[in-house]
């Protein structure tokens, strides 16, 4: 099956939740209502013919111009071998989204990433919390307006450019060797060297 | 570790908390797992990922198409190939650049030779994590041959940076391909040496055989992919199901777990799948040699590629399983968002549900079986 | 294949370096030997009392320094002994260290000296200068005295274990029995290391180490039955003197029950002595290091004294009980006596047959030495279920019916001497046809790769 009849069947099922595949610039992708996405995965998974019984991927992008993030889903089924990619806009101030793990048990790390380094709220999630940064940290990475802080727990993240700083440190060391060792007094020019 | 998992722990109880790692020899790399036993048996394993994070995804929002490329060497330094491959593949895509023939079997011969060291690494220090110190100098010793081989490619033992966008970047070196004929036919011998050397030893089935059992279902559940899907009993090779590349060209088979000491989806079907994959990514490399054509190395692509706007998932068969990039372009010269998919990550989310009930000792044979590399969880 | 040769450049090896080592070499074990036959015959009293009358010019009953005398003898022969054993577990180290490299088709160590022959010394040197590290929540006492513990129960063995026809500390009545109740301090040492370190992976090192060693000192403990059944004696000398010097006069081949038990032993001795298969207890891809993890500098170097110099007695423990000990083949008892002569000092010729039991025991020690090592470089480590299992319903039961056969076995013999002899000419037969098997299978496996034989030319 391929993915515009997989995207009727879906509509079908779901009515206008479904928007439309979008134009196929180069891969194309459907958007879902927010609120329906669990139910769109529920019935690509169980319905006979569809069976995405692979969550391939779940992640999210970023639009700060729209105010959205767009938690993305890449499903795959392995008996049929055919796939389809959902989208899920949320706003951006506030992105919460039902969890897929009751569909797909694989969801759970993935969600939690996108929890930790986009900020969305997976509610139903069994154990949302992060996954690749320690639990303190403030803020999002992955979101496009996320500014470092100074640092973490007294861990500068800047450093001066090593290029400078080695050159720095030669020259201390140099003038340091040359304080212990005076330089020899210059010989007398007797013969040019080749 | 997160007070938000000791807050689920029970304090009134007779167990014991360890934190396995983040040193720890048989946690391949910095990670963590906070393991409650009950003398042997362990009530659970959480893994806490993270300390390897190197924000590579962010890095790749900043960074020119091109420029990227040796950043994907990162993503998972045993297989460095693969990432290589993979992202070029997805940024071909984005471009609409077909990569010229000669390139694709490079490229393929390339992967196939870092899926072999991947492999002889993952059971070698598997075999050094059940307590058989001497096979992991066995392969380690095949391996030192293959980083030769693959320095002489392209000038790399570890981080190749061998893939560009729309090829290779270089040719195969004068007298390089008889050299790899000559490692294959000693390949092969060796892998017979490595089953009488490990494979067969009584002790080694029974510590894998039938421990950690991860069903068909589960593994299809939870996202597996690659050697650990296939270890499950699951027909499935991005290389054969979703051909890329040059892979159509080449006849080969795709090994599957069927419980050769046990049940399927053990330890040891794991083990074993990437045993066999290394006898039949020779063939392929056989194949490839043969059957390369001439030909340019590389399409041409602009040295700023602009692609227009729009996203684009590329899936290949890594050593860990599948890799995935997803690239979304606005039209910019600098991908807009970077991501990458990874085995190991996916592998680790199994280990907290599969850990209850298995010792200590078992433990480790999960985490090597699985194959997981800290820099490819964590990225 | 040619692009592919390993060839590691032989260093240019000078010719007085070379000789100092092998110097070395022949000397520390002739010193050993030395040590031994001389030293430890005479904590005896009888000859202390002629070497006081004759020496001496005193009368050991009256005179005030006999006592003395003994003490001092005493105290050379606790020397001596200590000294074979700290002396034996670094040549051992070292050599386990070469033969694991064969193994592993690597070098090992060949920098100190010529073949790396005196990397073990450098090896103390060095960590005795390191510092001694108490971990600041552990309980410093405890912790430092555990390494003690593990010593003195390892050179209490070598009280009662024999080494040659006259070489043994004390003959004890009860020998067998006091060398299986003063190894259990080995445990009490582990325990307490475990525990004062204060550290998870110490502690479940020691937690395993303790239900390991206590586990089979039961089936080791049962197979020990089976010699002493047919000695009729707990003393490791008449253990040794029950037996003879052909092989087919060796408890091993007396009674098919007798090796059976071998095995049985060989393997408690293997999970005793923490050797792979058995090495759960430090298991590094599991525990890290196990009991002794937060140990460094000196105390670290006794455990590791104490493991290699357990090699010594794991092996020297079953030749004395099943491999007919120093027994010379030929040679009698009344063989012994005669060429002693009846003057109160042994004749030269006896000095020379001490020397002749001596390294017959040591060869055969040193064979089991070798099949330890080797068997640790070849399996992977079993799962402590799997441990319990193999010695609770496998061994134990195994020695159980060891000895019943052994009770049955030596009635059989006294009554028809005959079929101990035939039994024991079968059994030999059958063990050789099987060794001659093993031999022909590895020239086969050999011959398999022999088209990769790495060249170590600078062994």
């Amino acid at each position: 099956m391929n993915t515009i009849e997989i995207h009727q069947k879906l509509q079908e099922a779901l009515g206008d939740a479904v928007g439309p595949l979008s134009e196929p610039k180069i891969d194309s992708f459907a958007v879902v209502k927010a609120d329906r996405i669990l139910e769109a995965c529920a019935f690509l998974r169980g319905t006979p013919g569809l069976e995405m019984d692979f969550l391939q991927d779940l992640t999210a992008v970023d639009w700060p111009k729209r105010s959205v993030i767009e938690v993305v889903y890449h499903l795959y089924s392995f008996p049929h071998r055919h796939g389809i990619v959902l989208k899920v806009e949320l706003d951006r101030a506030n992105p919460v989204v039902a969890t897929a793990t009751t569909v797909w048990k694989g969801a759970n790390w993935l969600e939690r990433e996108v929890y930790d380094l986009f900020g969305v709220t997976f509610t139903g999630h069994p154990d949302l919390r992060r996954v690749m940064l320690p639990d303190d940290w403030v803020g999002h990475p992955l979101r496009k307006d996320y500014q470092e802080e100074g640092g973490f727990h007294g861990i500068p993240n800047l450093r001066e450019n090593p290029l400078v700083e080695l050159r720095r440190l030669d020259l201390v060391r140099i003038a340091e060797h040359l304080k212990a060792n005076p330089p020899p007094p210059p010989p007398p020019p007797a013969e040019p060297k080749a | 570790m997160s007070k938000l998992v000791l807050r689920r722990l029970d304090r009134n109880n007779e167990e014991m908390l360890i934190n396995f790692g983040p040193q720890h020899p048989s946690t391949h790399g910095v990670l963590n797992f906070l393991v409650e036993t009950d003398g042997e048996v362990m009530r659970r394993a959480i893994p806490d990922i993270g300390y390897l994070h190197r924000s590579l995804e962010k890095i790749g929002e900043m960074v020119q198409y091109p420029g990227y490329m040796p950043y994907t060497d990162r993503i998972d330094y045993l297989a460095a190939m693969f990432a290589n491959e993979g992202y070029a593949i997805a940024v071909e895509r984005l471009l609409k650049i077909e990569v010229p023939k000669r390139a694709q079997y490079l490229r393929a011969i390339s992967c196939e030779l870092n899926r072999i060291t991947s492999h002889l690494v993952s059971i070698g220090t598997m075999a050094t994590d059940i307590g058989a110190v001497t096979p992991l100098v066995y392969a380690l010793r095949e391996r030192e041959l293959l980083n030769d081989l693959l320095e002489a490619l392209c000038g790399a033992r570890l981080t190749y940076n061998y893939h560009r966008i729309g090829g290779v970047a270089f040719d195969m070196p004068e007298g390089w391909r008889d050299k790899v004929l000559a490692y294959l036919d000693r390949l092969d011998s060796s892998i017979q040496e490595w089953d009488r050397l490990i494979s067969t030893n009584e002790i080694y089935r029974k510590r894998l055989g039938g421990v950690a059992v991860i069903s068909r279902a589960q593994a299809i559940d939870y996202g597996l992919s690659g050697p650990n899907l296939r270890g499950s009993g699951v027909d499935w090779d991005l290389r054969r199901d979703v051909p890329y590349g040059a892979y159509p060209d080449f006849s080969f088979e795709v090994p599957v777990g069927c419980g050769w000491a046990g049940v399927v989806g053990d330890c040891y079907d794991r083990y074993y799948v990437r045993v066999l994959e290394m006898a039949q990514s020779s063939r392929i490399i056989r194949q490839a040699l043969e059957k390369m054509p001439d030909g340019e190395l590389t399409a041409k692509v602009s040295r700023k590629p602009k692609p227009e706007a729009g996203e684009v998932q590329s899936r290949i068969e890594s050593a860990r399983g599948e890799l995935a990039y997803y690239l979304v372009s606005d039209g910019t010269e600098r991908p807009y968002r970077l991501r990458a998919r990874t085995g190991s990550f996916m592998a680790m989310g199994i280990i907290e549900d599969i850990s209850p009930g298995l010792m200590v000792a078992d433990l480790v044979a999960l985490i090597a079986s699985l194959d997981v590399v800290a820099p490819e969880t964590d990225r | 294949m040619a692009q592919f040769s390993f060839a590691f450049p032989k260093p240019g090896t000078k010719k007085l370096l070379v000789g100092a080592t092998l110097g070395a070499a022949l000397a520390i074990p002739a010193l050993l030997a030395g040590l031994l036959v001389f030293l430890v015959p005479m904590v005896n009293k009888p000859l202390l009392d002629a070497f006081i009358r004759e020496k001496l010019g005193h009368v050991p009953a009256t005179w005030v320094g006999t006592q003395w005398v003994y003490a001092a003898a005493l105290f050379l022969a606790g020397i001596a002994m200590f000294t074979f054993a700290a002396i034996t577990g670094g040549i051992f180290s070292w050599y386990e260290r070469r033969v694991a490299a064969r193994i592993q088709s690597r070098i090992g160590p060949n920098r100190v000296g010529v073949a790396g022959f005196l990397q073990w010394i450098a090896d103390a040197v060095k960590l005795l200068f390191k510092e001694d590290l108490v971990p600041g929540e552990a309980d410093a006492m405890l912790f430092r005295a555990a390494p003690y513990f593990v010593v003195a129960g390892m050179t209490l063995v070598l009280v009662a274990l024999p080494a040659g026809q006259a070489i043994v500390v004390a003959d004890l009545d009860v020998g067998i029995f006091y060398i299986l109740a003063v190894t259990s301090f080995i445990v009490v040492g582990i325990l307490l290391s475990g525990w004062s370190s204060n550290s998870k992976w110490s502690l479940f090192g020691a937690i395993r180490a303790t239900a390991q060693v206590v586990s089979y000192e039961v089936p080791a403990g049962l197979a020990i039955l089976v010699p002493v059944l047919m000695a009729g004696t707990l003393s490791t000398q008449g253990l040794i003197r029950a037996q003879g010097g052909w092989p087919w006069e060796w408890f091993f081949f007396r009674n098919p029950a007798a090796a059976v038990a071998f095995f049985i032993l060989f393997i408690s001795q293997l999970a005793e002595g923490n050797r792979t298969p058995f090495d759960l207890a430090e298991a590094e891809s599991e525990l890290v290091a196990g009991y002794f993890s937060e140990y460094s500098g000196f105390r670290f170097a006794l455990y590791f004294l104490v493991e290699w110099a357990n090699l010594w007695i794991i092996g020297a423990v079953a030749t004395t009980l099943f491999l007919g000990g120093w027994q010379i083949p030929g040679v009698s008892a009344q063989t012994w006596a005669s060429v002693r002569g009846a003057g109160s000092f042994p004749a030269f010729g006896w000095w020379a047959l001490q020397f002749v039991s001596l390294g017959i025991f040591a060869v055969k020690t040193l064979f089991l030495v070798n099949v330890v090592i080797w068997i640790r470089w070849t399996l992977p480590r079993i799962r402590i279920d799997q441990m319990m299992n193999l010695c609770w319903k496998y061994l134990v039961p195994a020695g159980f019916a060891a000895m019943l056969f052994t009770l049955v076995w030596q009635m059989v013999a006294t009554w028809a001497p005959i079929v101990e002899k035939i039994t024991a000419l079968v059994v030999f037969a059958a063990t050789v046809w099987v060794t001659w098997r093993f031999l022909q299978q590895t020239r086969k496996n050999v011959s398999l790769i022999a088209h990769e034989r790495v060249d170590l030319s600078n062994w």
